[in-house]
C-alpha cells in the first residue's frame, strides 16, 4: 500500500497542483454566494478526512465517532468568540491544540482496544454525544439545547486585486489557505518517520515493535493529531455556518465522515478531497427525491464500495493512472 | 421506598429488552466475532412491520408470531446475501458493512413510515396487575415474554440437534464442516435467530420509547453496555449483564444523575469494561499467541 502510495505522489507533476490552486482560488468569483459556502464546506470536509485517512488508513484504528471531535472543535470556536471575543483566526490553532490534547488523551484507552472494540467504544461516544452537549452544568459554556450563534465574520478588504470580496468569498480564501497549510502538515506526517511507523505499526504491530517503534506512543499521538485535524475542520465550519448546536453533532455525523473516508479512499489525501465532494453535493442532488434517499445511497454506496471498490475513488484513478501509463522497464 | 421498588421493577423490565438484544449480539459475535452494528436497526424495522400488520386490523399475537417469522427470515437473507461475501475481510471492511447496513435500514424506515413518532399497542391491560402499585401490567408481561424467550432459546441450544449443530458451527467450524454440518447455514440461521429475538425485544420496548426509525440507537448502546458487562462470547453473561444494566440506568436515572445523561451512563461503562475486563464477567480471557 505504502509504496504504491509514494510512487502515485511523485508522479502526480506540480503543474496539477498548482493549476488546481489557482482555479481554486479563481472560482469564487464565478459562482453564487451559496455555491461559495458549499465549496468551504466541501474543504472543511476534507480537512477532516485527512484526520481520519490517517487514523483509520495509516495507523488502522478504526473510529466511528470522529463527530465527537468535530464537535469540540467547533465549540471551542463558538465559546471563544462567543464569550471571549476572540477573533475567528485565533481560535482555529487554539482549537487545534485542544482536539490534539483530548484526541491523545481519549488515544490511551484506546491503546487496549483493537478492531472491533474500538468501533464499539467510539461508536457510543457518537451516539452518547449530544447528551454530554446539552449537559445543563455545562450550559453557561455551550447554551444546551439552543446552541451557540456566533457573528460571521467579513472580509478585511473591500477589494482583492481589483475584484469583489464579499464575508463568503473571503472565509472560502480563509478555509482555503488552512486547508493547504491542513494538507501539507498531513503530506510531511505521512511521507516521513511518523508515516512509516505507523504503517509498520499497522500492518505488523510485533515486527515494528522490536524494530524499536514505541508503538503505543505513535498510536496515541495518530488519535491526537487525528483529533487535531477534525478539530480545526469543526472549527472552520463552526465560522462558516456561524452556528452550533448539539443536534448537529449525532451519530450521522460521525458516519457522514465514514463515508467519505470510504468513497474517496481509505489511505490516500486526494482521497480525502473526493470524499468531500461527494459527501457535500451527493444528498443536494438526492435529498430532492426524499429526505431519507441521501442516506439510503450514502448505505448502498459504503456496502457497494466495500465489495468492488476497497481503496476508494483514489484508488480507481491511480489504477487507471496506471494502465494508461507506459510500464517502466 | 415504594418508588425505590418501582425503579428497580421498571429496570428489570427494561433490563429484559437489554438482555434480548444483547443475546442477540452475543450469538452473532460467538460464530462470526463481528459486532452486529445493525442489529438495533434491524428490531426497529421488524417492530414497524408488526406496527403495519396491527394497523391493518390483524389481532396482536398473530401479528407477534408473523413478526418474529418475517425477522427471522429478514436475518438470514441479511446473512447470505450482504454479510457472506465479506465474512473473511478484514475489521475495517465488516464494520464499514455493517454501519452501511444501519444507515440503509434506518432511511428505508424512514423513506416509508416516516419520521413521526408513533404509538405503539401493549398487548397487557391498562390497570396495574393484581392491584399492586409498583409495577404495570406492560411491565410485568414484557419480563414474563423475556423469560420466556430465554427459556425456549436455552432449550433449543441445550436439547434439540440443530441447536447442537449451531453451538458446534459456532466454537469449531472446520470440524464442524468435516462431520457434515452446513456450516455456512448454521451462521444464517444463526443471524436470522438473532433478528428475530431483536424483534421481540424491539416490540416489548416499543410502547415504552414510542414508534420513530431512531428507537434502538440508545437501546443498542445499552445492549452493547450489557453484552460487555457479562462477557461479550458468554450468552449467560449477557442476559444477567442486561438485567444489571437495566436496573443500574433507573436507579442512577432516578436519584444519581437525572435522566438527561442517561445516553453516557451506558457510553462509561462500554469504555470502564472494555478497559478495565475486556472479557466482562463472565467471558473467556483471549490470549492471543504471538
Amino acid at each position: 500500500m505504502s509504496s504504491n502510495l509514494s510512487s502515485h505522489e511523485k508522479a502526480t507533476p506540480w503543474i496539477w497542483l498548482v493549476l488546481g490552486l489557482l482555479g481554486a482560488c479563481a472560482l469564487p468569483f464565478f459562482i453564487s454566494n451559496y455555491h461559495v459556502f458549499q465549496l468551504s464546506m466541501v474543504l472543511t470536509y476534507a480537512i477532516a478526512l485527512v484526520g481520519l485517512n490517517i487514523l483509520i488508513g495509516y495507523s488502522g484504528q478504526i473510529s466511528l465517532g470522529h463527530g465527537a471531535f468535530l464537535a469540540i472543535g467547533a465549540y471551542t470556536t463558538a465559546i471563544l468568540m462567543d464569550k471571549a471575543d476572540m477573533p475567528y483566526w485565533m481560535t482555529i490553532p487554539i482549537a487545534a491544540a485542544v482536539c490534539l490534547v483530548v484526541g491523545f488523551l481519549f488515544g490511551l484507552p484506546a491503546l487496549r482496544l483493537e478492531g472491533h472494540y474500538l468501533a464499539l467504544a467510539t461508536f457510543a461516544l457518537a451516539v452518547a454525544l449530544p447528551q454530554l452537549l446539552k449537559f445543563k452544568h455545562l450550559e453557561f459554556l455551550t447554551g444546551g439545547v439552543q446552541g451557540i450563534v456566533i457573528m460571521k465574520p467579513e472580509a478585511p478588504w473591500e477589494t482583492l486585486f481589483g475584484l469583489k470580496l464579499n464575508a463568503d468569498r473571503w472565509l472560502y480564501f480563509f478555509t482555503l489557505a488552512v486547508t493547504v497549510v491542513m494538507f501539507v502538515i498531513g503530506w510531511n506526517l505521512i511521507r516521513g518517520r511518523v508515516g512509516r511507523a505507523l504503517i509498520a505499526i499497522r500492518d505488523q504491530p510485533i515486527a515494528a515493535a522490536s524494530m524499536g517503534i514505541d508503538t503505543p506512543l505513535y498510536k496515541s499521538l495518530a488519535f491526537g493529531v487525528s483529533a487535531m485535524f477534525t478539530g480545526v475542520a469543526g472549527a472552520l465550519s463552526a465560522i462558516l455556518v456561524a452556528f452550533v448546536a448539539p443536534d448537529s453533532f449525532t451519530v450521522f455525523l460521525s458516519i457522514t465522515l465514514m463515508v467519505g473516508m470510504v468513497i474517496g479512499g481509505v489511505t490516500s489525501l486526494p482521497g480525502a478531497l473526493y470524499g468531500a465532494l461527494f459527501i457535500q453535493f451527493i444528498p443536494n442532488i438526492a435529498d430532492q427525491i426524499s429526505k431519507a434517499a441521501p442516506w439510503a445511497i450514502y448505505g448502498t454506496m459504503l456496502i457497494l464500495f466495500m465489495y468492488a471498490m476497497p481503496t476508494g475513488i483514489a484508488g480507481l484513478f491511480h489504477l487507471i493512472g496506471r494502465k494508461l501509463r507506459p510500464t517502466h522497464p | 421506598m415504594e418508588t425505590f421498588i418501582h425503579q428497580v421493577v421498571a429496570g428489570i423490565a427494561t433490563g429484559g429488552v437489554y438482555a434480548s438484544m444483547a443475546l442477540a449480539l452475543v450469538m452473532i459475535y460467538q460464530s462470526t466475532h463481528h459486532i452486529n452494528f445493525a442489529q438495533g436497526e434491524l428490531a426497529m424495522f421488524a417492530t414497524y412491520m408488526s406496527w403495519t400488520l396491527i394497523n391493518a386490523g390483524v389481532s396482536y399475537w398473530l401479528a407477534f408470531t408473523c413478526t418474529i417469522l418475517l425477522a427471522f427470515a429478514l436475518g438470514v437473507l441479511i446473512q447470505r446475501i450482504i454479510i457472506r461475501p465479506v465474512e473473511n475481510a478484514p475489521v475495517l471492511n465488516i464494520v464499514v458493512v455493517f454501519i452501511g447496513l444501519l444507515v440503509i435500514l434506518n432511511s428505508i424506515a424512514g423513506w416509508v413510515f416516516t419520521y413521526t413518532i408513533k404509538a405503539f399497542p401493549s398487548p397487557f391491560p391498562k390497570e396495574p396487575p393484581f392491584g399492586l402499585h409498583f409495577i404495570s401490567s406492560h411491565e410485568l408481561g414484557s419480563i414474563g415474554v423475556t423469560f420466556v424467550l430465554l427459556l425456549l432459546l436455552f432449550g433449543f441450544f441445550k436439547f434439540t440437534p440443530l441447536g447442537l449443530a449451531m453451538r458446534a458451527a459456532a466454537q469449531n467450524p472446520d470440524s464442524s464442516r468435516l462431520v457434515g454440518i452446513r456450516v455456512g447455514w448454521m451462521l444464517a440461521l444463526g443471524w436470522g435467530l438473532a433478528a428475530a429475538i431483536g424483534s421481540v425485544a424491539g416490540m416489548m420496548i416499543a410502547p415504552v420509547v414510542f414508534l420513530d426509525p431512531n428507537m434502538m440507537s440508545g437501546i443498542l448502546l445499552y445492549a452493547f453496555a450489557a453484552a460487555l458487562v457479562g462477557g461479550i462470547d458468554s450468552p449467560g453473561g449477557a442476559v444477567l449483564g442486561g438485567f444489571i444494566v437495566g436496573i443500574l440506568e433507573n436507579i442512577l436515572g432516578a436519584y444519581v444523575i437525572g435522566t438527561e445523561l442517561k445516553l453516557s451512563v451506558a457510553l462509561v461503562l462500554i469504555i470502564v469494561v472494555l478497559t478495565i475486563k475486556p472479557a466482562g464477567l463472565f467471558g473467556k480471557v483471549i490470549v492471543s499467541r504471538v
